[in-house]
């Protein structure tokens, strides 16, 4: 590409830094040398991931029980949720290509309208990760963790998950939650669960359909479920702590690290996807004000937008480390 | 300004007249590998549980179309087909390199923690 924006004085001067032996511009040079160390850093993160799941290739929860959820339906959709946003994000990549090859044309207003669609799709995908999150926060059937730090799932004869809210029976002694007017000022105690283990177990005593499913993944690639009375002694002699939905130190699908490594990594990629969408509003108004036509170049466009597609090109691999392997 | 664009893709299998069109059939191309693991994700077809190389096939299917999406996005969107091969291997193949090794390293020090879990004497299921 043959584009330089400013003229330096030193064109053609071989040791004045004139030549270019890769015919790419300063700063397209540097977005791409940017981008591979960000790539750098996005493969440190999915490589410790793996590391965990490797570390737990035995009871790592299984993404298409995690995530089954979309907007304003009701059920059972793996997938469904994410193959949209991935196709999202990859159409504003397609208009975003489309700009700047509007902008080689030199078309004004073309490159206008494809930057104001990538930035909407943009904006959609944030939105639909702060869904996502939302919805993983607050959680769905909830689970029991163990002394040990694992996660005891209810389901019933037929393998369907089991909602605590739904068999938890009401045992007396309920315990209040510290506050710092009726007890010790200096201490504090965030929201205690909705229920008590104990209530939990008198539930399952009540319910004689219901059954433990462990973190264990079994020959099959299933969760292992429990029998009647293997069920009752893990939740009566290992049951610790309700919990319900996911956070940094606790998740009711499995493992804690499994959270952890999704607020950080989506997290991380969400953050890049919110700093894409202001450069290219900034952008945007320039290309509005014709900053690129006076310069005669919209070379920023492809700057912007090879920033864009590193972003699209991460969360390629994000969706596939996490929602399909 | 003279923009030259490679417009073939696939080894020259298929040609484009404008650049704008290799877009759009770049994103049908994108769209389909998509469609194609969301499905094997949703049906998990039982003949590719078969373990290959440490890992289910299934899952080896699905790194390799992210791969080949990756080369896609890279490749058109990116335009890194119509730069000079100096700069597409300094970016390329620097980034390979690195990131083998980096997955080399941790899968093999987590498979080892997890075969301690395993096999030694520590209690984790309490």
């Amino acid at each position: 590409m043959d584009t330089t924006v400013a003229n330096t004085g030193t064109e053609g001067k071989t040791w004045g830094g004139g030549n270019q032996p890769l015919k790419a511009s300063y700063g397209k040079m540097m977005m791409w040398f940017f981008i591979v160390s960000d790539a750098l850093t996005f493969s440190g993160f999915l490589a410790a991931y793996g590391f965990s799941r490797f570390k737990f290739i035995g009871s790592w929860p299984i993404a298409d029980e995690v995530f089954t959820h979309i907007p304003f339906f009701h059920g059972n959709y793996p997938m469904i949720y994410v193959a949209f946003m991935t196709f999202v994000l990859i159409m504003s990549s397609v208009t975003m290509v489309l700009a700047v090859d509007a902008g080689h044309h030199m078309k004004k207003n073309k490159v206008i309208w494809y930057m104001f669609l990538t930035i909407i799709g943009g904006l959609i995908f944030v939105g639909s990760q702060a869904w996502e999150w939302g919805t993983f926060i607050k959680g769905d059937y909830g689970a029991v963790q163990t002394k040990g730090g694992n996660i005891l799932q209810l389901v019933d004869n037929e393998g369907h998950r089991v909602a605590l809210r739904d068999i938890a029976v009401d045992a007396h002694g309920e315990r209040v939650a510290h506050e710092r007017k009726n007890g010790l000022w200096f201490v504090e105690e965030p929201t205690l669960p909705a229920y008590t283990v104990d209530e939990v177990y008198n539930g399952l005593v009540a319910n004689p359909n219901v059954l433990v499913r462990t973190q264990a993944i079994n020959a099959e690639g299933e969760k292992t479920v429990l029998s009647r009375e293997e069920s009752l002694r893990q939740l009566k002699t290992n049951g610790k702590l309700v919990v319900e939905g996911a956070n940094l130190h606790v998740n009711e699908y499995g493992t804690s690290l499994f959270a952890d490594f999704f607020f950080f990594i989506t997290g991380f990629h969400g953050f890049h996807v919110f700093s894409g969408v202001v450069i290219n509003i900034i952008i945007f108004f320039n290309v509005i004000l014709g900053t690129y036509e006076r310069r005669g170049s919209y070379e920023m466009v492809e700057k912007v937008g090879l920033y864009w597609h590193f972003v699209d090109l991460v969360w390629v691999f994000v969706f596939t480390f996490f929602y399909l392997v | 300004m003279a923009h030259e664009h490679k417009l073939a893709i696939f080894q020259g299998l298929v040609k484009f007249k404008s650049n704008t069109q290799k877009i759009w059939g770049v994103l049908i191309f994108l769209t389909i590998v998509t469609g194609i693991e969301v499905v094997l994700g949703i049906y998990k077809p039982e003949m590719l549980m078969a373990k290959v190389l440490g890992m289910k096939l299934l899952n080896w299917i699905f790194i390799i179309l992210t791969i080949v999406k990756a080369y896609y996005i890279t490749w058109d969107f990116m335009h890194m087909r119509d730069e000079t091969k100096a700069l597409r291997r300094m970016v390329v193949w620097t980034a390979i390199f690195l990131i083998l090794y980096l997955i080399f390293i941790l899968l093999q020090e987590g498979g080892y923690i997890e075969s301690v879990y395993t096999n030694g004497y520590v209690k984790k299921d309490f």
